[in-house]
């Protein structure tokens, strides 16, 4: 009897001391080595993104020329003023421009600058004597009889970042300050509005944040057109030849790149890298037939039919680009010697001026006519030297519109300045740069906010140190550049931008997030349920036997003392 | 102006700007000949139509056209009597045999590739593009079977759809699946515009269209056939919608019951042309302005030093012919191992006896 007593309370404590050891240890083993690795992330922080509110600032020095304010008005200027304008795009995201403006009078270096006979001319001579930073505009007044501006016209835009405005004659005399300054203010905001940031262009920025329904159509049309924001791009200058046997072409490509497209590219270097190349095609076709228009003695191609161009030659084209950058291809196709000349008409069958045609977010084709250089009876091949300065005319102007340089047209009254040997003029340059901050800013909150929600969802998914790394270095980025912004530093702010779109790619794109491990609840079973339940069983049922043997000692005891 | 509201009148109707086509099939072994050449002739009709190869992933599990058992060798035929060769001879397969599995394929989609992927192994798509995925092989209930040893579910499908949603890498996306209850693939999918058609509904199998008494195999399934039918009346200036592709291939040919799911899409899909996928038409604005350009080109520097680059030397024969012989590793000398052996042998002999040698002459 003693003897099964004491086995008896042995079995039981074996029992129980099994199932402890599979409690106690056990189960946060088994937990912590099914478990999967993840870093930290700054999970608070992000969230505090996918709200996004992003403050823009711009300076703007307003500078009155002498015969503008009365000597009693100059005493007042100096003064500054500013102006704060909000803009809800969704719930998410909110829009605040503030315009820092400060009066000041000329000085008699400017006032020297001011008198030079042309507007170019002043604005070169007030170029030398001060350069204004990176998204700031100096705008000075010039009074009503100032002859540097012809008649029609009252406002003059730079090149660099300087406009001329001249104010009307009613302004002449007699006025106060404030009645000056409240006529100057709808003229400066025009100003704004064309050499600073627009709520149109900032909203077309926002595209990746806010999906927009279907409204202006030349905005969606400009949206789609230039290319995304990308930390660098791939240009291929492409010499498409059908015939060698009657054309021997020779251009000189390099140079050509060298003089024309290398300034441009370097001025937009804070934006992007961008690399190079060229090569010739020989006997290559455009798909389409053109047309022999009798009236003109040439060869047409409408506009319709451009569409259907660009495949059979994207085929040929071939790529040597080892990145995953965008690719702009530059075709420069010299027509066939049967098909010769060869000119593209739009839709009202008009002559297109520079015969050359572009597609969005791939590149352009321009057509070159050969003909004019040879006579009839000459030996073929004929040796042809391209005029480079012309095409190099006509691949600038398409390159600028396929990088996002909006041509707008300007309001009445305006005279905008040509852009210069670069292609491009500073204030156009200032715009590109605060659209592509926006939306650097907008496509990396998005990604990590998204990248940050995937990983919550599946629980499946390893974080790595250097994902959790790359988060939070994004998210860093994103406050300084917003933060930069706010001031109006505009180059640390796209610098800081571009940052954290590298960095939050990087981690969305790691290859180590894939996730393969879908596990529906039933499959899990099916794995658990053989492992654990023929373990478990006996631990069971001898802790059931246990509690219902102590619940029956109870009861007996209970009997006893009764 | 009129041009320009022309041009924005066709990029309002669509909203993309360049298209993509991802291809696969699935299924390895010469018995699914089949598979490989529904994947073909989309290939085909896809590229006849515009799009070019860097733009098309095309993932094939086995390689059928130079399969041993394969009497007719470089062709892959689509339809019987050898009409159609669907191989032809300007096929760029981008994942071939075994590396079309599970993981390359989602990783294709999400995008999430080692750096040293090529780019002709990427879908480098934007938020512009309109894409097309066609996948065939052996499916059933909610998964599709890749190479015979491993299945993608619909749940992780539609997860890879969202991840490639969220990152704006499409526009549109149109999604093909030939396989018996195909169906059920796209029944989990909720990211917006997204359009789907499958060959065959949940409980129902896809069946294979005629078998081909030489090569002797089936050449291809019903729906693919007939689909690519209506594919060869297609070219890239036609204005066929996508209500016409719905109506391919009813119950009377097809023997299983088609269906397409169109409420993730946002469009009307009688408004969507059957070219915004399949084909590739570019969307072009005609340049108005030139900038004028007065500098003279600057001549090249010809004194920069050029770096001359040369090959090296792939097989220095010089060097070969008066080369020491490589140091080889010591062995004892050569008589060794074998005067050790005789040792042993008569040790032995003389403990056991000298008779025992018998055995060994």
């Amino acid at each position: 009897m003693a003897i099964t007593e004491v086995e008896r309370r042995r079995g039981q404590l074996a029992a129980l001391s099994i199932a402890a050891v599979v409690i106690i240890v056990g189960v946060p083993l088994w937990w912590r080595t099914t478990e999967t690795y993840r870093a930290w992330l700054p999970v608070s922080q992000i969230k505090d993104l996918a709200k996004l509110q992003l403050h823009l600032s711009a300076d703007v020095e307003v500078v009155f020329a002498r015969g503008t304010v009365t000597p009693e008005q100059q005493k007042k200027v100096p003064l500054t003023q500013t102006q704060d304008e909000e803009h809800a795009v969704d719930e998410d995201t909110t829009l605040r421009y503030r315009y820092e403006t400060k009066y000041r009078t000329a000085t008699i270096m400017e006032e020297d600058a001011l008198k030079k006979p042309t507007a170019a001319e002043a604005d070169l001579s007030l170029h030398v004597l001060s350069e204004s930073p990176c998204g700031s505009l100096v705008v000075y007044v010039i009074p009503e009889s100032s002859s540097l501006l012809p008649e029609d016209v009252n406002v003059y835009i730079g090149q660099r970042r300087t406009a001329l405005v001249r104010i009307s004659a009613q302004m002449r005399v007699g006025k106060t300050l404030e009645q000056l300054l409240a006529h100057l203010e709808p003229r400066i905001k025009q100003v704004l509005q064309v050499m600073s940031f627009s709520h149109t262009d900032i909203t077309v920025a926002l595209s990746d944040r806010v999906r927009f329904r279907p409204g202006n159509k030349e905005s969606i049309a400009d949206s789609m057109r230039a290319f995304k924001s990308s930390p660098g791009y791939e240009i291929t200058f492409s010499l498409l030849n059908p015939d060698p046997k009657s054309h021997q072409l020779h251009w000189d490509i390099e140079g050509a790149v060298q003089t024309y497209i290398q300034p441009l590219l370097t001025k937009l270097s804070p934006l992007a890298n961008f690399s190079i190349d060229s090569q010739t095609l020989y006997y290559t076709m455009l798909g389409v037939t053109p047309r022999f228009d009798s009236s003109l003695e040439a060869y047409t191609l409408n506009a319709d039919s451009l569409a259907h161009v660009i495949n059979p030659v994207e085929a040929r084209l071939g790529s040597n680009a080892a990145s995953s950058n965008p690719v702009l291809n530059f075709l420069l196709y010299v027509p066939d010697i049967r098909h010769s000349p060869l000119y593209i008409h739009d839709h009202r069958k008009q002559e297109v001026p520079s015969n050359a045609f572009h597609s969005p977010r791939w590149g352009g084709i321009m057509v070159y006519n050969v003909n004019g250089f040879y006579g009839s009876e000459t030996e073929f091949p004929v040796h042809v030297n391209i005029n480079m300065a012309k095409v190099m005319g006509v691949f600038l102007a398409q390159l600028r519109l396929l990088l996002g340089v909006q041509s707008l047209s300007p309001p009445p009254g305006f005279l905008v300045a040509p852009c210069g040997s670069t292609g491009l003029a500073d204030w156009e340059l200032d715009r590109l740069m605060w659209s592509r901050s926006v939306e650097n800013i907008a496509t990396a909150t998005t990604t990590i906010t998204s990248l940050a929600q995937l990983l919550d969802q599946i629980g499946n998914i390893v974080i790595n140190d250097n994902i959790a790394q790359q988060v939070s270095s994004a998210v860093t980025s994103l406050q300084l550049a917003m933060a930069e912004l706010e001031v109006g530093n505009l180059g640390f702010a796209l610098q800081y931008s571009k940052e954290a779109i590298l960095a939050s790619e990087k981690a969305f794109f790691d290859p180590s997030l894939l996730h393969l491990l879908y596990f529906p609840d039933d499959q899990k079973f099916a794995i658990y349920i053989p492992l654990f339940l023929p373990m478990c069983v006996p631990i069971l049922l001898s802790m059931l036997k246990i509690v219902s043997e102590a619940r029956q000692r109870r009861r007996e005891k209970q009997a006893k003392k009764e | 102006v009129c041009a320009l509201h022309n041009s924005a009148g066709q990029f309002f109707s669509s909203g993309h700007t360049n298209n993509w086509a991802v291809l696969v099939c699935t299924s390895r072994f010469w018995f699914n000949y089949r598979h490989v050449a529904n994947t073909l002739s989309v290939y085909r009709s896809v590229k006849r139509l515009g799009i070019p190869d860097s733009h098309i992933v095309l993932m094939l599990a086995d390689d059928m056209a130079c399969n041993h058992r394969n009497p007719k060798p470089a062709t892959v035929f689509s339809h019987k009597n050898m009409e159609l060769n669907v191989y032809g001879d300007d096929v760029e397969v981008d994942y071939r045999g075994y590396e079309v599995t599970v993981e390359n394929f989602l990783r294709v989609l999400t995008g999430r590739l080692p750096p040293s992927t090529p780019r002709s192994k990427r879908l480098l798509s934007d938020d512009r593009s309109n894409i097309l995925i066609y996948l065939t092989g052996h499916g059933g209930n909610g998964f599709l079977k890749f190479q015979d040893s491993e299945e993608i579910s619909n749940v992780e499908l539609a997860d890879a759809f969202e991840q490639m949603w969220q990152k704006r890498r499409y526009n549109e996306l149109l999604f093909i699946i030939d396989t018996c209850q195909g169906a059920s693939m796209y029944e989990r999918f909720y990211s917006p515009n997204i359009m789907a058609l499958a060959s065959s509904q949940v409980g129902e199998d896809s069946l294979s269209h005629q078998p081909d008494l030489a090569i002797g195999v089936h050449l291809m399934d019903r729906y693919t056939f007939y689909m690519l039918e209506f594919l060869e009346d297609i070219h890239p200036a036609s204005k066929t919608n996508m209500n016409d592709l719905f109506k391919v291939c009813p119950k009377s040919q097809c023997v299983s019951t088609p269906g397409h799911r169109t409420d993730l899409f946002l469009r009307d899909p009688g408004s969507v042309l059957i070219t915004d996928f399949f084909g590739s038409v570019r969307k072009v604005e005609l340049t108005m302005d030139a900038i004028n350009l007065t500098d003279p080109i600057n001549p090249v520097n010809g004194e920069e030093q050029k770096e001359v680059y040369s090959y090296a030397d792939q097989l220095p024969v010089s060097e070969i012919i008066h080369q020491k012989p490589k140091q080889k590793d010591w062995h004892p000398p050569d008589g060794f191992i074998l005067g050790l052996w005789t040792l042993i042998l008569l040790v032995f002999f003389k403990t056991y006896g000298i008779k025992h040698l018998k055995h060994i002459f």
